[in-house]
């Protein structure tokens, strides 16, 4: 299977790589996907007072489609309120990217990701938890 | 200087031996007859030629040449000796005794039969990839007419006990077929020493042309014999009817040759690069060979590379061609039904790496692979969250992982 030239630029030069602590109270962290699924993201959000997302970080133990949903998730979530990036949905990756159908899975976990490191700060921050559909796969 | 992408997956196919192609290409052009046309020269010039090729195949795995029966590969000599033995012996039992590990064309015939009525016994194997003789026994009943066990595993490389395996069959009146599909041309094999009934070969898979392949099967002590699946003309002794594929014949026969004369210190050559490559790779942290180490084809490395998934790993291995045990690219997300049969965990099956070294591998090739494996794996942990928890000292069985 060949990939675009998005996924193998994203993961050639994954963007935003890395590791926010998690104890502080203004960062969130969602942990989606298993090993035994041969997936699995963490992404963290750094948000500030004006519940605007100013770092981005992640870390994807997956295939190159993988490793690029996320950088790529990681690229759109800075500068988004966090209202608006629970907005990114899974098929915008996949559009972005030209994933093929094999890897729309991908971008559903990037979608997890991102949704549940918004949940992780909403709660540390008093908020009420978003219902998360049920992730389709 | 280095020719990329350098090609380590020789399991899955090799690349044809110039000096195959040579022995073909007459065959395609001046000496096109049918080989069964009896009455005229194109006809003999072509049977002449696959009765020669009859007689290389035969002389490396120690055989005569009237019990070759040649076929479209090694898919359609296991069917044939699957289904034809079933078929023919049906009435003597209904039992058939494989491996978990077999290559899906032994597995997939298996099943067909179990629409029909057959009784399948699919053994699994111990964590080192081999079968436990005495749960082979256990399992052989009055019922048992055949043992389908392959000769090595074409993803682990290990080789079975088939001299064991083909005492117990016949002990309890079965026959025993093997896949030697990745043994054949690579390691000694000798269907009498071996006690082997059937035996299937492949061409693509030592230096021959795709798209032809053979089956063993014995006259003497026992004759066995198989319902064709192929009805026609009548060609190969009633077993598989179909013009002959001359041009793929005698290159399967020349890659037969090749095979018996260079064998020996192919194997020797391949085995030292395989360990240099094997040992190299397993001073990475947390990197496992998988399959038992003294029984095994001398030119294969299975190793798994933990906490980093094989197909982002292959991806970053760019420059060179391997397979994973990874399945991500598949619907079913499921690693590979092989590594998981040795115990292996999900997410160190979907870690794991082929390494398959072949006839054309140098050593600057390993030198390559070696460094290019290892940055690429110490990128990827670099990346993964597994990495980092394992770093940390997390328990990753203590995670409650969302399943999807």
């Amino acid at each position: 299977m060949a990939y675009s030239d998005k996924v193998i630029d994203h993961y050639s030069n994954p963007r935003n790589v890395g590791t926010l602590d998690k104890s502080k109270q203004n960062v969130g962290t969602g942990l989606v996907g298993a090993p035994e699924c041969g997936d699995v993201m963490r992404l963290q959000i750094e948000v500030d007072e004006n519940n605007v997302i100013t770092d981005a970080k992640f870390k994807t133990f997956g295939c190159g489609s993988a490793i690029a949903s996320s950088s790529l998730a990681t690229e759109w979530l800075k500068g988004k309120s966090i209202d608006d990036a629970l907005a990114i949905d899974n098929m915008d990756i996949v559009e972005e990217l030209a994933l093929p159908p094999v890897k729309i899975h991908c971008s559903v976990l990037a979608e997890d990701a991102i949704k549940s490191a918004i949940n992780d700060y909403r709660v540390k921050n008093g908020m009420p938890a978003i219902e998360l559909e049920k992730s389709h796969h | 200087m280095l020719k990329t992408p350098i090609y380590l997956d020789n399991n899955a196919t090799t690349p044809m031996d110039p000096r195959v192609l040579e022995a073909m290409l007459p065959y395609f052009t001046e000496k096109f007859g049918n080989a069964a046309s009896r009455n005229h020269p194109f006809g003999w010039v072509a049977e002449e030629g696959v009765d020669y090729a009859r007689e290389q195949v035969a002389k490396l795995i120690g055989a005569s040449e009237k019990e070759i029966i040649f076929t479209s590969g090694a898919t359609e000599s296991d069917n044939l000796a699957i289904k034809g033995v079933y078929e023919m012996y049906k009435d003597k039992g209904n039992h058939i005794i494989t491996l978990t590990t077999e290559h899906k064309a032994v597995l997939d015939a298996c099943k067909h039969l179990e629409k029909l009525g057959a009784n399948i016994t699919y053994l699994d194997v111990e964590s080192d990839g081999l079968v436990d003789l005495n749960k082979l026994e256990a399992a052989m009943t009055d019922q048992t007419i055949l043992v389908a066990i392959m000769y090595a595993n074409n993803e682990i490389g290990v080789i079975q006990p088939i001299k064991e395996i083909s005492a117990i069959a016949h002990k309890h009146g079965a026959l025993f077929f093997t896949d030697a599909v990745q043994a054949v041309g690579k390691i000694p094999v000798n269907v009498i020493e071996d006690g082997i009934d059937l035996l299937a070969l492949s061409g693509h898979k030592m230096y021959g042309p795709k798209g032809v392949g053979a089956l063993y099967v014995r006259r003497k002590n026992p004759r066995v014999k198989v319902t064709s699946q192929m009805d026609g003309g009548g060609h190969e002794r009633g077993m598989r009817s179909g013009t002959l594929n001359v041009p793929g014949i005698v290159g399967l026969g020349k890659a037969c040759e090749l095979c018996l004369n260079e064998m020996a210190e192919e194997a020797k050559r391949l085995s030292t690069l395989r360990n240099k490559l094997e040992k190299s790779l397993t001073e990475l942290e947390e990197s496992y060979v998988n399959g038992n180490q003294s029984h095994r084809l001398p030119h294969v490395a299975n190793i798994s590379f933990k906490y980093v998934e094989g197909e982002g790993l292959m991806m970053a291995m760019k420059d060179m061609a391997v397979s994973s045990g990874s399945a991500c690219t598949s619907a079913s997300l499921e690693p590979s039904y092989v590594l998981k049969s040795l115990g292996l965990s999900d997410d160190l099956a979907h870690s794991s790496i082929r390494f398959g070294l072949g006839r054309f591998t140098t050593e600057e090739e390993i030198d390559f692979a070696i460094e290019k494996t290892k940055q690429a794996v110490t990128h990827l942990r670099e990346l993964s969250p597994l990495w980092e928890m394992f770093k940390e000292g997390i328990d990753l069985d203590s995670i409650e992982w969302a399943e999807h």
